[in-house]
């Protein structure tokens, strides 16, 4: 325990030290906010009612999707996680720790933003804060578990470019972010269902801002709930600790099955 | 010294149609420094990343500490220590933090003194990346014996070190034998291994060709001993004086250079003939083939005797 504490408490330090990580984790997410903040809440008055989930949101996916997979593919390839091998950290504190890190930067940039979007743009907070809590811990752990999944299975950082970016892109547009899922054409909603940002805002919508969901927001917390377990579970499966070890290439496609939760709840909600 | 630590038995590694190391079979003892040579892509590397748990072998069995490394990794961690060929350390991290991150994974106290004993006391608050070639070699080697390992697995120790740094780590390894640790080094530096190793591997595309002490090895070539004499008469200088035994004559300056095949009866030789010459020895030097001369002539002849 003393080791694992002394290893969060190291990589929570780097972290802060590391430029591009605090790049994707504070200074992108906050400018996004405040440019979205001073043009949406203009252009789409709708935007505000859900502009503190959203922007959280957006900050949880730049953090997890588009910076945790390259931290992950960095190291394996230079040979750090051989280090470590060799002095006995454990493959799972490699994938948890920088998860866990990644959850206290975002703590504070959530806190940010809750904390000055009704003063600045007028953004209603959260009626429900127990809801809204277990939402974005859920959110966090989902997209971090997918982030790992990425880092695990990518050879190199063009890859866990690709990998991201597949789930950030869609997730700007049709994730409910922008504007609700019930204003999306059908045949877009259903690919949106593929997305843990539609079920993540469904479920604040419903559960922490009482406004009205786009489908019963338990089933999105579900469905968060067995991505995440299923996602973490595959990153420590697929996990090698050297960028050389041809385990790697074969078993890669075995992400995919991360998805499972997510193309289940399509077939029952789309 | 007969307590056995290291086994390795025909063991096998390939990597698709490349065998890297084919069935070699050595044990080293306790308190053993053990020297693994070879030119670049002999199989050291692997032998040393299987023997790590960093690999799985295709063949053969392998113990450390009887310790199987492929299938019971974390038993090995806490009794062996290493250091790698080529080690990555994250680059922000510093000195201390990753001294007290790898000492808390092993569950011992930091051990700070390693960093003053390697000269990196004063780069304790520097991050990785902050550091030289040879101070980031210092570090993994710090870091390597900080938990008093049973088995040390050091792969090329002294590249990119300084004489300074060399000398220290040549101590450590010397005080590190001396308390039962059993070291295997893998290195290109002909001299340290002559100068640490109790006993040697000499590894030639993936199979042992040679092994033994560094005298042992350096004596079963076809080397030729340099036996160099002086007297005050210059009774070598006269035309057609041979010896036994020798195979090529050379004078310098003053000196009478004699390469042998067998230095005693050439020695013995000489020695006579300038008594019966009633000449006057001044000097008289014999140098054997160094253990650099006798790896050249194995890897050219391919281990052949």
């Amino acid at each position: 325990m003393n080791a694992f504490l002394n290893h969060f408490s190291f990589e929570f330090r780097t972290g802060i030290r590391n430029r591009t990580l605090l790049l994707m984790t504070y200074l992108f997410p906050l400018v996004v906010y405040v440019i979205l903040g001073a043009l949406m809440t203009g252009v789409n008055p709708m935007f505000a009612e859900t502009m503190i989930p959203a922007m959280v949101i957006f900050a949880i996916l730049s953090s997890t999707l588009l910076s945790l997979p390259d931290v992950l593919v960095t190291a394996r390839n230079a040979g750090i996680f051989r280090s470590y091998r060799i002095n006995g950290v454990p493959a799972v504190s490699i994938l948890i720790i920088p998860a866990l890190s990644a959850l206290l930067h975002l703590v504070v940039i959530a806190a940010i933003i809750t904390v000055t979007a009704p003063i600045v743009f007028d953004a209603p907070l959260p009626v429900n804060w127990p809801g809204f809590v277990l939402i974005f811990l859920l959110m966090v752990s989902g997209c971090a578990s997918l982030g790992l999944l990425i880092g695990v299975v990518s050879s190199s950082s063009q890859m866990t470019v690709l990998g991201g970016q597949a789930i950030f892109l869609p997730s700007m547009i049709l994730g409910g972010m922008m504007m609700p899922l019930s204003m999306v054409p059908d045949a877009s909603a259903r690919i949106a269902l593929l997305l843990p940002t539609t079920h993540a805002m469904n479920a604040f919508r419903g559960l922490a801002h009482n406004l009205t969901p786009d489908f019963d927001p338990l089933w999105s917390v579900i469905i968060l709930l067995l991505g995440t377990v299923l996602a973490f579970g595959l990153a420590i499966y697929l996990f090698t600790w050297d960028s050389s070890d041809p385990r790697q290439r074969k078993r890669a496609p075995l992400a995919l099955l991360a998805l499972l939760p997510y193309v289940v709840g399509t077939l029952l909600l789309g | 010294m007969n307590e056995v630590v290291v086994e390795v038995t025909d063991f096998r590694k390939t990597y698709g149609d490349l065998v890297a190391v084919d069935d070699i079979t050595f044990e080293v003892h306790r308190g053993e420094i053990f020297g693994l040579l070879g030119p670049n892509g002999a199989g050291k590397t692997t032998t040393l990343e299987c023997l790590e748990g960093l690999r799985t072998p295709d063949g053969g069995w392998l113990r450390v500490a009887d310790i199987d490394p492929t299938r019971q990794v974390r038993q090995l961690r806490n009794l062996m220590g290493v250091q790698l060929q080529t080690s990555a350390l994250p680059a922000n991290i510093r000195v201390d933090e990753v001294m007290n991150l790898f000492c808390a994974y092993h569950n011992v106290p930091p051990r700070h003194d390693l960093l003053e004993r390697l000269d990196l006391t004063e780069k304790r608050s520097a991050q990785y990346h902050e550091l030289s070639g040879g101070q980031q070699r210092r570090l993994a080697l710090a870091l390597a014996v900080a938990h008093d390992p049973r088995v040390l697995f050091l792969d090329e120790p002294t590249a990119g070190l300084d004489v300074a740094s060399r000398v220290a780590l040549h101590d450590l390894m010397r005080e590190l034998q001396a308390a039962g640790t059993t070291i295997i080094l893998a290195t290109h530096d002909m001299a340290e291994a002559e100068e640490m190793a109790d006993r040697i591997a000499i590894l030639l595309r993936g199979k042992i060709a040679a092994t033994g002490t560094p005298l042992e090895i350096t004596a079963s070539g076809a080397g030729l001993s340099k036996v160099t004499v002086r007297t005050r008469g210059a009774c070598l200088t006269k035309p057609g004086v041979t010896f036994p035994a020798v195979d090529q004559t050379l004078f310098n300056d003053e000196y009478a250079v004699y390469y042998s095949t067998d230095v005693g009866p050439t020695v013995s030789a000489i020695i006579a003939y300038i008594e019966a010459e009633n000449d006057t020895l001044i000097d008289l030097r014999i140098e054997r083939p160094s253990l650099e001369d006798r790896f050249l002539e194995i890897t050219k002849t391919g281990g052949a005797r």
